[in-house]
C-alpha cells in the first residue's frame, strides 16, 4: 500500500527502537514509545487461530505497562538473561485517519549469563501505530507467537 | 539394581535428590503410575462437546487420544498405530468419524478400536493378511475414562484402580465440582516448557511455604500473605492436597511483621492500576486463592477470578511441559470475561504471581545434577505422621506426594508412613 516516505521511515524507527529498548534494559524507554490510551497483549497463534482470547501477557493502559516493568524490576524473579531482538521489514496493512496498521514478524534470541543463546519465540506484531508532530507512538501492539510452548518462563516483555 | 530408593527416613521428611535425575526411575514411573493404576487427568468434557469431538493430550509420556464416540460416551486410547507404530492422530483437536493412520490407512473408530485395513483380503487372491487376523484385538491400549463433573480422567489399569469417586475422595471429588460448578466457557491454553523433573512441579504446587516468599508479587500487592487464614487440607492418602486463602482476613499490619524484608516495599508500591488485583467473590466459601492438586498430574487453580487446570506432561527425565486450560462459565457477561482475562496477567508462563516456579524448578534440577546420595529437607510444618493443617507454613503436602508416590512405585521404606 501507498505509505508517504516519512511515515514509513518514522515507524521503522519507532519498531527498531522498541526492539532496542528491550534488548538494552531499557524497559522505561520502551514503555515511553507507548501513547498514554494504548494496548499491550502477548497471545499464542494456537489461541488465535481458535479464535480463544486467553492472554499471556495484557495491558490496556500505559499505567498497566508502568506496572509490569516496575514489577519486573523490583518485584518478580526470574532467568536472569539478555534478550536479542531481530525483526523482518514493516509490512503495512491500512489506515484508519493518522493511525497505520502494519505486521512485523519477529525472533527473539535469550542468552543466559554463561553465554548459551537459545531461540526464546519467533512470531509476529500487529501494530497501531501514529505520526504526530514528527514522532511516533505505538497505540496497541499484539504479539502473535508462534511460539505458544514458552521455554521456562516469560519476564521480559516480548 | 538402581531403581532401589534409599529413603533416609519412613516419613519422607528427607528426599534424595537422585529421584529427579534418574532415567531407570523415570521409566518405571511411566509404567507404574502413568500407565498404572493412578487416575490422570485428561481434559474437560466443554473441549469436546460433540459426538467425533477429540483431543491429543499426554499420559506422561504416552500419546493419547480422548474421543467423543457417536453414542456420546468418552474414550481414550494410546495415539499409535498397532501396525507399524505411527501417531493416528497427528492434529492437536478436531472432528472426525474416524481416525486413519496416515503410513498405510489403518482406521479406527471414535472409540478407539481398529475397524479396517486396506488390502485385507490381498488383491486378486494374492497377498493380503492371514485369515485369522483379528481387528478387534489389535486395537491399541485403551484407557478406563471416567468424568467427575466434566473433568476427564483416565486410567491404564482399571482392574487395580480404584473407582475414580473414591480414589479423588470426598476431597477431591467437592474441589473439582467446586470448580465445575455449572457450564463453563473455555477461554484458552498456556504452554511452558519447564527444564525441570516433572516431580519438582508436582512438590511446588504442595508447597504452601514458597508461595509469598518466592512470589513476591503476592506479599507486595497483598494478594495472598500467609498471614491470611487459610491451610492445607489432604485426601485420607495424602495424594492429593490444597493450599487454599481467603481473601481480606489478615491486615497490612500482620504483613508488615511476617515479612520484615519487604515491609518497607508494603508501603512503597502500589499498583498504578488496581483492576488486575481486583476480585469478584464468586464461590460460596468465599476463598480468593484454590489450588487443589490431583495426584499424579493435576490441578486446578483459582486465583480471584482466573480459574483453569494445569496438566503436567513429564518429557524426558529433565524436563515437563506446563499445559494450562482457561476457563470461565457459560453464563458469564462480557465484562467478567473481560475480568478474567485481565486477572489471567496474574497466573501462566508470565504471571506476576507464577513465573518464579519454573526459574526455581529449573535451577533445583541445575544444582542437584551433582548431589549424589543428599536429599532434600521437607519439615515445614512438622515431622511424622501426615495431617490438615489450618495455618500455611508447611510443606507436608509434600510429604503426602512421595508417600503415595513411593507406594505405587513400590519403593516404600520400612515401617513407611502412608
Amino acid at each position: 500500500m501507498n505509505v508517504p516516505a516519512d511515515v514509513r521511515e518514522a515507524l521503522t524507527a519507532l519498531m527498531a527502537e522498541y526492539a532496542m529498548a528491550i534488548d538494552e534494559d531499557r524497559l522505561e524507554d520502551w514503555v515511553a514509545l507507548f501513547d498514554e490510551a494504548c494496548d499491550y497483549k502477548v497471545v499464542t497463534r494456537e489461541n488465535v487461530e481458535q479464535g480463544l482470547p486467553n492472554i499471556l501477557m495484557w495491558c490496556d493502559n500505559k499505567n498497566m505497562l508502568r506496572d509490569r516493568v516496575e514489577s519486573y524490576r523490583h518485584v518478580n524473579l526470574y532467568n536472569l538473561h539478555y534478550d536479542r531482538h531481530v525483526l523482518g521489514p514493516l509490512r503495512f496493512t491500512g489506515n484508519d485517519g493518522s493511525t497505520w496498521r502494519l505486521d512485523v514478524s519477529y525472533s527473539l534470541f535469550q542468552t543466559e549469563l554463561e553465554g548459551a543463546s537459545r531461540l526464546f519465540s519467533v512470531g509476529r506484531y500487529r501494530v497501531e501505530a501514529f505520526v504526530e508532530g514528527g514522532a511516533a507512538r505505538l497505540k496497541s501492539v499484539t504479539v502473535v507467537a508462534d511460539t505458544g510452548l514458552i521455554p521456562s518462563l516469560l519476564a521480559t516483555p516480548i | 539394581m538402581t531403581s532401589e530408593v534409599r529413603w533416609p527416613r519412613n516419613d519422607y521428611s528427607r528426599v534424595p535428590f537422585r529421584l529427579h535425575h534418574d532415567e531407570e526411575l523415570y521409566a518405571l514411573e511411566m509404567e507404574r503410575i502413568f500407565r498404572g493404576p493412578a487416575w490422570s487427568y485428561l481434559c474437560l468434557e466443554a473441549e469436546m462437546p460433540n459426538p467425533g469431538d477429540f483431543r491429543t493430550t499426554w499420559v506422561g509420556d504416552t500419546p493419547v487420544v480422548v474421543s467423543r464416540h457417536k453414542d456420546g460416551s468418552s474414550h481414550a486410547f494410546v495415539n499409535r498405530c498397532s501396525h507399524r507404530g505411527a501417531m493416528i492422530v497427528r492434529t492437536l483437536r478436531g472432528n472426525a468419524d474416524r481416525h486413519v493412520c496416515l503410513y498405510h490407512r489403518w482406521c479406527y473408530s471414535t472409540a478407539g478400536e481398529l475397524t479396517g485395513l486396506p488390502f485385507r483380503k490381498g488383491l486378486k487372491g494374492e497377498g493380503g493378511m492371514p485369515e485369522d487376523f483379528d481387528l478387534k484385538s489389535n486395537s491399541p491400549r485403551k484407557m478406563k475414562v471416567e468424568s467427575c463433573a466434566g473433568m476427564l480422567f483416565g486410567t491404564f489399569q482399571p482392574e487395580k484402580a480404584e473407582p475414580l469417586e473414591q480414589y479423588l475422595g470426598e476431597f477431591g471429588t467437592g474441589m473439582v465440582r467446586r470448580f465445575l460448578n455449572r457450564p463453563i466457557r473455555i477461554l484458552g491454553y498456556s504452554r511452558q516448557l519447564i527444564h525441570g523433573n516433572w516431580k519438582l512441579y508436582a512438590e511446588n504446587l504442595r508447597d504452601t511455604y514458597h508461595a509469598s516468599l518466592l512470589h513476591e508479587f503476592f506479599v507486595t500487592y497483598g494478594v495472598d500473605r500467609a498471614t491470611q487464614k487459610g491451610g492445607v487440607k489432604m485426601d485420607g492418602r495424602h495424594r492429593h492436597n490444597m493450599n487454599h486463602a481467603y481473601a481480606a482476613t489478615d491486615t497490612q499490619e500482620d504483613a508488615k511483621a511476617a515479612y520484615a524484608d519487604t515491609a518497607a516495599r508494603l508501603d512503597r508500591m502500589q499498583l498504578r492500576d488496581k483492576k488486575l488485583l481486583s476480585f469478584a467473590n464468586e464461590f460460596p466459601d468465599s476463598m480468593n486463592l484454590a489450588a487443589p492438586t490431583l495426584f499424579p498430574n493435576a490441578l486446578l487453580i483459582q486465583i480471584n477470578n482466573t480459574i483453569a487446570t494445569r496438566q503436567i506432561r513429564p518429557k524426558g527425565v529433565g524436563a515437563h511441559e506446563v499445559f494450562q486450560t482457561v476457563f470461565g462459565y457459560a453464563d458469564d457477561d462480557e465484562a467478567m470475561t473481560r475480568h478474567r482475562l485481565m486477572s489471567s496477567n496474574l497466573v501462566g508462563p508470565a504471571g506476576f504471581v507464577s513465573m518464579e516456579d519454573g526459574e526455581a524448578i529449573e535451577v533445583v534440577q541445575k544444582a542437584t545434577r551433582s548431589a549424589g546420595e543428599a536429599s532434600a529437607v521437607v519439615e515445614m510444618g512438622g515431622r511424622g505422621a501426615l495431617r490438615d493443617l489450618a495455618h500455611r507454613v508447611t510443606e507436608s503436602p509434600i510429604r503426602g506426594f512421595w508417600s503415595y508416590w513411593a507406594e505405587l512405585m513400590g519403593v516404600e521404606p520400612e515401617g513407611a508412613i502412608r
